[in-house]
């Protein structure tokens, strides 16, 4: 018969079951009846042949239940222990309660972290066949993943045959005139097909058409949706307006979709065509783009790295004034994008899998105890005809429900986490992390929530089902439960508590590690002092601009203005602020020194005479700069201690010169001093030579004030960005900020703080539910041991030798779990690799804290049911029984 | 109380559906002629004859109808329906292929013996 037929037959017995039943009852009984009637007639007496007839027939009740199994559907029986299972909960509100909030601690953690994990590292990119597409750079050993220059972009462009396109990119700011004033707003130069290799089509308007971004053609942008909606209130006629974008009349031509993000530039308002016009871009060893590149079908990343690694080579050859050393590297874009934020959730994700373990060790453990507590119940169904698999089942409806109930309330958790931890990033983070938009319960966090709920399902059926009295039914029965704690529980549960504390041990040191870590971090030798400094960044037009005498003479007037300001200590300016990064590096030569080629790559900065004061860095020799360290004047340089001890190792660098690879009389700059280390780079990153240029001899259209204040620096930013448009209205002010704060949210300090306060929290978590557990076991270990106690305390044991023979038993779990977790640590702490920050992986000191208080808080977690061992009277214990 | 005979997994079902090609049986009769026909030695536990039928009227290899009997009782009499008797065919060809199997390798072990 077919399964439709089988399953309409299902349905209708549904609608029939009271005379489904009542027939099959009437129908058995009336065979019972014939049995024993033939007992009768064979002369057997009346109640003999009553039970003789029973026992031929079977068990009834069992028998019908096998009939109700044959025709009904599985789920009536399913109801059946479902009800039953949530009035066993409700029996016992304590035990519930416990095992559905562990659950949803474990669950919940989990879900969000995977959230985020899903956001960032699963589905980062919302393109077009986003795994084809390749972040392509060039190479040098220091930077792996440098900038690529346009001229061999072109080269790159013409010569490869692994790209379906290649296109580039390249960060911006523009300067618009609105009704507020002047605004910095930020932007991407993108080369024209770059939208089309996304697979990004505009909603409004058109795409840049192929070689609209040539010199020949007039400028068009593109507005991101947002800056439609906000600039321009969605109007359709935007389209084939003029607008100045840094005094550059530039058309608009289309408006992208509102899910369109782009993560490298997550703020970018306008999307303009990078027409080659700016002098880098005629210098092939000027490297200032991002390359983006679709993969042809059927071709690797391999493959691809390979190709471009042999055109790089090919290039080398050509041009070895400009290429050398210049290599290529081709990986995912979303690897490319997601990078830093990477390891981090890789740990963090593993945090939460280990807290969600230990969640569920804890709930089988206190099931394994109600499972030992209901051996009796479950033999007295057993003798009453359930089968040992309908008893199985009660177990697993039981688990499924407390899942259930424990996975909902998860979901609940992670949804109030991911808002929360979602608004602890930073706005300046979140601009980078587009994609973390699409957070929340995806298709993928649910499939994962289902997996976890599953498998913790299964844990918890498995558990108990594995006390399920089988061939002890009726010597379970004739006890009464009440025998001495059994051994194979005890072992089971003790172990489980062993991997708890370990499991403790190792979030526990994870946690302390990240923390010191971010101690560390946050208090390396930054070479200066940060407090009482305010920031802001001026970005000067092109036009009014163009000359260098400009520039310098705007911020000589600017810096003047601002040092008159009440409260101003003192000021200076740099072209990049401190705890930047190694970048906007300089490939520099020193006369005299013999040169092979190589690249010697400094930190570059211009800056004003008084920066070194304002951040109150010091001089180690020679001179800082001057006010007449100007045009008129030989150009001059401030080095650093790490560029002196890396190019003039036992020699004064005080007036030797550098230049740039050509050594060009004007490239030429004299050594006057030598500063000791500034932070120029991020946090962890190692500090690199650098060089200081006079910003007035080397003036740029974009620069950072810093303004040592008196009052708190916050107070003074609005007078300050006040200053700088009272001076001239169309100059751009942005990034108002105190120099600490912008150390505080730098993206190195923000990842080692979310990690050590994420880890911190799983940890506490892990260290509670373990405590929970291990004082839960010992405690269910004493009141399964009474009877034993009372007759060792009846024989003449001393109170003491009781306590200690529990502590003995505690220690020993404690002691077993804190080992194993040491090891564990050591091993997990060296997969954290990147995140731990002048800390090795076996570090003594937070091992040693983290063993300490995992010792004390045994032994207190045991303390308790030890005593309660201790004063057990035992004449009422051996009363019990 | 003896050791009853167990029965080999599955044969129920076939024995039901052979004794019911003799003609509509009650479950009762049935059992009785299940005990007769093997000389007292099958004496199953009668009662897992009902859930045994339940499955073969699910399948349509059965199907049942209340009767009343001489001494006027009401009684579920199943009568083997056409498709429960080409089930029985294969359940017999499958069975004799098992026993024949098993007494080859009883055989064998006979000789060895």
């Amino acid at each position: 018969m077919s399964a439709a037929g089988r399953w309409m037959n299902r349905l209708l017995f549904l609608f029939r079951r009271s005379r489904f039943e009542a027939e099959l009852r009437e129908e058995m009984e009336f065979h019972r009846e014939q049995i024993e009637e033939e007992f009768r007639s064979d002369g057997t007496a009346g109640s003999e042949a009553h039970r003789r007839a029973a026992i031929q027939f079977g068990n009834t009740t069992r028998l019908r239940e096998r009939s109700h199994d044959v025709v009904a559907f599985r789920w009536e029986t399913v109801v059946q222990d479902v009800r039953y299972a949530v009035r066993q909960m409700t029996h016992s509100p304590g035990f519930a309660i416990t095992a559905i909030l562990m659950l949803a601690l474990g669950i919940g953690a989990s879900v969000t972290i995977f959230a985020f994990v899903d956001a960032a590292l699963l589905k980062p990119l919302p393109y077009q066949q986003p795994d084809r597409l390749m972040d392509v750079t060039e190479s040098l050993a220091l930077f792996p993943r440098g900038n690529l220059s346009y001229q061999d972009y072109l080269d790159w462009k013409r010569l490869n045959t692994v790209f379906t396109s290649l296109e580039i990119y390249t960060g911006s700011g523009y300067l618009l005139q609105t009704p507020e004033g002047t605004e910095a707003v930020p932007g991407v130069r993108v080369s024209a097909g770059f939208f089309r290799t996304l697979g990004v089509t505009p909603v409004e308007g058109r795409d840049f058409r192929p070689a609209e971004d040539a010199v020949s053609e007039a400028p068009v942008g593109l507005l991101s949706y947002a800056t439609w909606q906000k600039r321009f209130g969605g109007r359709k006629d935007v389209i084939g307006r003029t607008l100045k974008l840094s005094g550059v009349p530039t058309t608009i031509v289309g408006v992208l979709p509102p899910d369109f993000q782009f993560a490298p530039r997550g703020t970018a308002e306008f999307f303009t065509t990078a027409q080659p016009t700016n002098g880098c871009e005629k210098r092939r060893s000027c490297h200032n783009l991002y390359g983006i590149g679709r993969l042809k079908d059927g071709v690797t990343v391999a493959a691809a790295l390979a190709e471009m690694k042999g055109i790089a080579q090919q290039l080398e050859r050509q041009y070895p004034d400009s290429n050398r050393g210049q290599g290529a590297s081709v990986m995912p874009l979303a690897r490319a994008i997601t990078g830093d934020v990477r390891p981090i959730l890789f740990v963090l994700l593993g945090g939460a899998a280990l807290l969600l373990l230990i969640a569920c060790v804890n709930v089988s453990n206190l099931l394994l105890v109600r499972a030992e507590k209901r051996r009796q119940e479950m033999a007295v169904r057993g003798a009453l005809g359930a089968s040992r698999v309908r008893l199985a089942r009660q177990y697993v409806t039981e688990g499924l429900v407390l899942v259930l109930v424990g996975t909902a309330a998860g979901i609940a958790v992670a949804t109030v986490m991911m808002r929360v931890l979602h608004a602890m990033i930073s706005k300046q983070m979140l601009a980078g992390m587009p994609y973390l938009q699409g957070m929340g319960l995806t298709s993928h966090v649910w499939g994962f929530t289902v997996t976890v709920a599953l498998l913790a399902a299964g844990l918890f059926s498995i558990a108990p089902i594995l006390r399920l009295p089988v061939a002890a039914l009726r010597q379970s029965l004739s006890d009464g439960g009440r025998s001495g704690g059994s051994t194979f529980w005890r072992r089971l549960g003790a172990n489980l508590v062993i991997v708890e504390v370990a499991i403790a041990v190792v979030l526990l040191s994870g946690a302390g590690l990240l923390s010191k870590s971010l101690w560390k971090m946050l208090h390396i030798d930054l070479g200066f002092e940060s407090d009482h400094i305010a920031t802001l960044s001026v970005d000067l037009s092109e036009r009014g601009f163009e000359k260098d005498i400009q520039r310098a003479q705007f911020a000589q007037s600017l810096l003047d203005r601002i040092q008159s300001l009440p409260g101003v200590q003192s000021v200076g300016l740099t072209t990049t602020l401190p705890v930047s990064c190694n970048c906007n590096t300089d490939w520099v030569r020193f006369v005299g020194k013999p040169y092979n080629g190589i690249h010697n790559e400094v930190n570059n900065r211009e800056v004003s005479a008084a920066f070194f004061q304002t951040l109150r860095a010091k001089l180690v020799r020679g001179r800082l700069f001057t006010q007449s360290d100007d045009a008129t004047h030989p150009k001059v340089v401030l080095v650093n201690e790490s560029l002196a001890k890396k190019y003039f190792p036992g020699e004064d660098p005080i007036g030797k010169k550098i230049g740039d690879t050509e050594l060009t009389p004007n490239s030429l700059r004299e050594i006057v001093g030598v500063v000791s280390d500034i932070k120029d780079s991020a946090l962890d990153a190692e500090e690199w030579p650098a060089e200081y240029e006079a910003f007035a001899q080397d003036p740029s259209h974009y620069f950072s004030l810093l303004v040592r204040t008196s009052p708190r620096p916050e107070s003074m930013l609005p007078a300050l960005s006040a200053a700088v448009r009272a001076l001239n209205p169309e100059v751009g002010v942005e990034d108002q900020t105190t120099l600490e704060q912008r150390i505080h949210d730098s993206p190195s300090a923000w990842l080692h703080r979310s990690a050590a306060w994420l880890m911190g929290g799983f940890a506490g978590i892990a260290f509670l539910l373990s405590m929970i557990g291990l004082y839960g076991t010992i405690s269910y270990s004493v009141s399964q041991r009474k009877r034993e106690i009372g007759v060792r305390m009846a024989l003449g044991a001393q109170r003491a030798t009781i306590h200690n023979m529990i502590l003995r038993e505690a220690g020993r779990l404690s002691c077993f779990g804190i080992v194993a977790g040491v090891g564990c640590s050591i091993a997990a702490a060296s997969l954290m690799g990147s995140l731990l920050f002048g800390v090795r992986a076996w570090d003594v000191a937070t091992l040693a804290a983290v063993v300490v208080l995992l010792a004390a808080a045994s032994l207190l977690a045991c303390y308790l049911p030890s005593r309660r061992a201790a004063t057990v009277n035992p004449v009422e214990a051996l009363r019990a029984e | 109380m003896s050791r009853k005979a167990d029965l080999m997994p599955g044969t129920l079902d076939m024995m039901i559906l052979k004794t019911l090609t003799r003609g509509p049986l009650h479950g009762y009769a049935i059992a009785q002629s299940i005990r007769q026909m093997s000389d007292e030695v099958l004496t199953v536990e009668e009662g897992s004859l009902y859930p045994a039928l339940q499955r073969l009227l699910l399948e349509a290899w059965v199907k049942a109808e209340w009767k009343r009997t001489p001494s006027n009782r009401r009684v579920r009499v199943y009568t083997l329906t056409v498709a429960g008797r080409k089930q029985l065919g294969v359940e017999l060809s499958r069975f004799e292929q098992m026993v024949a199997a098993i007494g080859r390798v009883m055989r064998d072990v006979e000789v060895e013996g």
